[in-house]
């Protein structure tokens, strides 16, 4: 227990990765610039493991990444076609449990969503689309809510708490009907502090929170995933400040 | 290549805008080459009004009222391979959007409260094809056998599809570019 | 102590004063408790038992357990008593007077087609009765001038064993304890091999040390009397009869991991039992057997409090119970860190089932020798049975641990079976080919429920029954039970309906798959269960209902023509549209 954190190495698919105690997986991957797909993780903010796209088998189970602490010896397969399929298939449901509708949605070109179905080669949603009906909150003068497009990651929950300070977001209901709401009495979002700067109102993987105003700034060619792939490890502060994209 | 028989292709727009018909002929001169390949059966390219068997079906669109649930079907019936073209074949689309309301809603706020109606009442006549309560990607309706994304999908990519069917390949969808707008 | 001032029991206040809970009260309850608003939103939009719209005046569930549901008995109750009080299922009618809703199981197996009226438990439905129901509403009689024996929940204990056949006086088990002091105590219990009764199975005794190794603020001891598996019902009956050696177990393990509070998470469909186990509360503290210096013992301070949950399976899992317990949403916990370590208010935490803590105590009275010999090796001790479905005498059996299927089916009378779904729906769905297995967590594993259907029974409508109360159970957490177990039930449906391709059946086996290896806890790795027994056990089940084609429309095309005939008047032929397949 009074030893010093000693470096050790877990196996991630053919590659030998060291990792510091404390460290979970996805961390101990990330630094070593391995790319383990995830929605619902942000370095930095605590994990919660619910997309379960970052999902690896860890000496044949099946454990989310990032919520997994790493621990020496671990074999893990991350990269196979077996858990690619898998995470095809969840990133399909998230596509018909919302209205995933990209012609028409702000988002488009910087959406996580997005980006992960085209990485995974999703051809088409598969599943019998929900079209569920959920309240779009446009109260506020900056900043845009269209729970529709809401994969419920909860990030923007997370971030409001931990990062920004604030506590604006929770998710309510249960099972298919969970849906994002506002901590405020009125439940709208105008009503609440959040601002344009917060982490949490430039986290969302999607484009269920959306900075008005700022839609389609970059062009088609110049958008986040035009130049770049969602496996690219780091993209976290370019997707930050891409949200609000006025100038390129 | 010429001894080989040429491919039957028919294409339609269901529930769609003629968007990914356009992006098709985006291909400019390469059509030419196609049609050495492919002959056109029923699609708004020609003028032949009746379906017949083709190797090849084109769908644009997503399924939003009874006559195109029948075009569908005589596609899905005439059609060896059929495939779901665009965004709103393979998931409704821009048109699907019309799916957050009721069909009552949606007629109502077109036909009644529209400004400056005249004789403001829901369009009944016979000729008109009953509306779905909801657009319906096309693979809920019949089975398809290959996707398109795009809005439109690009020239290139109806291009390289086609050429890999021609070739008798088992077509690399998404694998050079994948979009879905 | 904190009791009336939990979140879940202010709530119900709520509820029962108002029959809803509205956005002014939830902003009320948040500034009482200091509480952001949201999560007092959250928690109403959880747990089934809140409304966010007002209830009726008589305000009715019934179960849609495949046991204790409005099906049970063959006719439809829940159809019959919303026709004849012109109610829709699901609704308020409109004078305000009823609504009539269907509930997951209420644990009244044993007594055939139940209800909750107003919280209370209505038991042995059939017709006769919902006439008598509806009359009574409509004349709008209290609840307390209808028969009281409509209200007398009985306990058929048919087999008794190890648990059940002794009677340990109160403070028994304590003063065992006190002999034989602390560490032998733990030692006596992790001898007797005893595993958690919930179905988990987990060692007691592992757990208990873990626990008392953990270093903490506090140490807490949690019974989880939320026992919510459809066709369980043993916990309400050892809450009515042996809550005394319940209430001992908690002491006991207490006293082991050096706790100081303790806490009952009883299942809201059990809150009649309330008033009998806080009677028995205050009975133990005027003995002395909790409160300060138990027993005369300076030092052993232990008291208990009780949280009465609000309609919510998934609470049944340890970390969304201490969720609950902590005022939230009952949404499990990522593990690591588990509940030993870091549980209620991240501080080490014990959770046991309520038949693991009077086993325990048992234990501590009767040495672990006399508990090693019931049983197997792997599975000591007896197992209490939750009998229920087709046989003639639905109960309580306790059997030693290692009897075969075959032999419980004999003694309950059950013949003409076709199946057993052993465990809740989140078991094993057992065909005849199996009945000569043992029930031990080697072999079939159960926290307690045992249900029958004989051949009359339509096992694809049962399958879709257990696929609904998955999805309307799924906490919502992580994407492949949220939207997984909702297309599961879809999927059935379709095949149900008679509207089912061969493909449906291939999707239904890969979805189950997928559900069950890549959900977050139990719930989803069990949701599945149900549906992938019976692809492989019943195949022809699926088979019989499916269409001739290979692929059919997702969706009922002539009824999404519906509204537009409507709106267009038109109703001829070419107003339809048939759902013929390709």
């Amino acid at each position: 227990m009074m030893t010093a954190p000693e470096p050790n190495l877990i196996r991630i698919d053919d590659r030998e990765i060291p990792f510091v105690h404390g460290e979970t997986i996805m961390d101990a991957a990330l630094a070593a610039d391995v790319y383990i797909p995830h929605l619902c993780h942000f370095p930095g903010i605590t994990p919660q493991g619910n997309c379960k796209l970052c999902t690896v088998e860890v000496d044949g189970k099946p454990l989310t990444a990032c919520t997994s602490p790493a621990a020496a010896g671990q074999q893990i397969r991350n990269n196979i076609p077996e858990l690619n399929e898998a995470r095809k298939v969840l990133t399909q449901m998230l596509f018909i449990e919302g209205n995933h509708i990209c012609p028409s949605c702000e988002k488009t070109g910087n959406c996580a969503l997005q980006a992960m179905a085209y990485h995974l080669g999703m051809l088409h949603q598969h599943f019998p689309q929900q079209f569920p009906e959920r309240e779009v909150d446009a109260s506020h003068p900056t900043i845009m809510l269209d729970r529709i497009r809401c994969i419920l990651c909860s990030l923007c929950v997370r971030a409001s708490q931990e990062v920004d300070g604030k506590n604006v977001f929770a998710i309510a209901g249960r099972g298919i009907h969970a849906s994002l709401i506002v901590n405020t009495a009125s439940g709208k979002l105008v009503d609440s502090d959040l601002e344009p700067s917060d982490l949490a109102a430039r986290i969302c993987p999607v484009g269920a929170i959306l900075i008005k105003e700022h839609g389609y700034d970059a062009p088609i060619g110049k958008r986040i995933f035009d130049q770049h792939k969602i496996s690219e490890i780091g993209l976290e502060k370019i997707y930050i400040a891409g949200a609000k994209s006025d100038d390129s | 290549m010429t001894h080989k028989p040429k491919l039957k292709l028919a294409t339609t727009s269901l529930a769609g805008c003629f968007g990914c018909h356009m992006s098709f002929l985006d291909m400019d001169e390469r059509i030419v080459e196609l049609l050495e390949h492919i002959e056109f059966d029923r699609s708004p390219f020609t003028d032949i009004k009746q379906l017949g068997h083709c190797d090849i079906g084109l769908i644009e669109g997503g399924v939003c009222n009874a006559e195109n649930v029948h075009v569908l079907r005589t596609y899905r019936a005439s059609c060896r391979i059929l495939v779901a073209v665009g965004a709103c074949a393979i998931n409704g689309g821009v048109p699907a959007m019309r799916n957050h309301f009721s069909l009552q809603e949606c007629l109502e706020e077109v036909y009644l409260k529209s400004p400056d109606m005249i004789n403001p009442h829901i369009p009944n006549d016979p000729e008109l094809p009953l509306l779905l309560d909801k657009v319906y990607p096309v693979h809920e309706v019949v089975k398809v056998d290959y996707f398109l994304p795009g809005c439109p999908p690009s020239a290139d990519t109806f291009y390289r599809f086609l050429s890999e069917l021609i070739e008798g390949k088992e077509p690399q969808i998404g694998k050079v570019e994948l979009r879905y707008d | 102590m904190t009791e009336h001032l939990h979140l879940l029991h202010i709530l119900h206040e709520l509820q029962q004063k108002h029959r809803y809970i509205s956005e002014e009260s939830i902003c009320e309850v948040a500034a009482q408790l200091s509480l952001p608003v949201s999560q007092v939103r959250a928690v109403v939009a959880f747990y089934a038992f809140f409304y966010s719209t007002p209830c009726g005046h008589y305000h009715i569930l019934f179960s849609n357990c495949t046991s204790c549901g409005y099906r049970a008995g063959g006719t439809d109750l829940i159809r019959m008593l919303s026709q004849k009080l012109s109610v829709n299922i699901g609704q308020t009618r409109k004078d305000g007077q009823l609504s009539i809703h269907e509930t997951s199981c209420i644990g009244m197996c044993d007594h055939g087609a139940s209800l909750l009226i107003n919280g209370v438990p209505l038991i042995h439905l059939d017709s006769e009765k919902i006439e008598q129901i509806t009359d009574l509403i409509e004349a709008d009689k209290p609840l307390n001038e209808w028969p009281l024996d409509w209200f007398h929940i009985k306990d058929h204990i048919y087999k008794r064993g190890l648990l059940l056949e002794g009677d340990l006086p109160a403070g028994d088990g304590l003063r065992a304890m006190l002999a034989r002091g602390r560490e032998e105590t733990l030692t006596e219990i992790t001898q007797s091999k005893l595993r958690g009764r919930g179905g988990a199975g987990f060692s007691t005794g592992l757990k208990w040390h873990l626990c008392q190794q953990a270093t903490g603020e506090a140490h807490y001891v949690v019974c989880n009397a939320d026992e919510g598996e459809p066709g369980t019902f043993k916990d309400r009956m050892l809450l009515q009869q042996h809550a005394d050696a319940l209430l001992e177990g908690m002491t006991i393990c207490a006293y082991v991991i050096g706790a100081y509070q303790g806490f009952i998470y009883l299942r809201g469909e059990y809150r009649y039992l309330l008033p009998h186990l806080q009677a028995t509360l205050l009975h133990r503290r005027k003995l002395g057997l909790l409160g300060t210096a138990i027993l005369g013992q300076t030092g052993f301070d232990f008291d208990i409090d009780i949280v009465v949950g609000a309609g919510a399976y998934i609470c049944g899992e340890e970390s969304a119970l201490i969720e609950s317990l902590e005022g939230k949403p009952g949404i499990p916990r990522s593990r690591p860190p588990f509940p030993v370590a870091h549980g209620y208010l991240g501080q080490p935490t014990v959770v046991n089932n309520v038949e693991t803590f009077i086993a325990a105590t048992h234990i501590v009275c009767n040495g672990s020798e006399w508990f090693t010999a019931a049983g197997t090796t792997e599975s000591t001790g007896s197992k209490l049975l939750s009998i229920s479905g087709d046989c003639a005498a639905p109960g309580i059996y306790e059997y030693s641990f290692g009897v075969t299927i075959q032999q419980v089916l004999e003694e309950c009378g059950a013949d003409n079976v076709q199946a057993v779904q052993v465990g809740g729906p989140a078991g094993t769905l057992l065909d005849q080919t199996a009945f000569h297995r043992q029930i031990a967590f080697e072999d079939v594993g159960t926290g307690g429920s045992f249900m029958i259907f004989n051949r009359e029974r339509d096992i694809l409508a049962i399958i879709h029954q257990f696929a609904a109360f998955f999805a309307h159970e799924s906490c919502g957490f992580c994407t492949p039970c949220r939207v997984g177990t909702t297309l599961l039930k879809q999927g059935l449906n379709k095949i149900i309906i008679g509207q089912g391709a061969r493909n449906d059946m291939a999707e239904l086996q890969r979805v189950s798959e997928l559900v069950r290896r890549y959900s977050h806890c139990g719930l989803g790795h069990t949701a599945a269960n149900p549906i992938l027994d019976g692809l492989q056990h019943f195949p022809q089940a699926f088979e019989q209902q499916l269409t001739q084609y290979d692929f059919t429309a997702r969706f009922e095309l002539d009824a999404a023509l519906q509204e537009a005939r409507q709106l267009t008047q038109h109703d001829d032929k070419g107003a339809h549209l048939k759902q013929e397949g390709d």
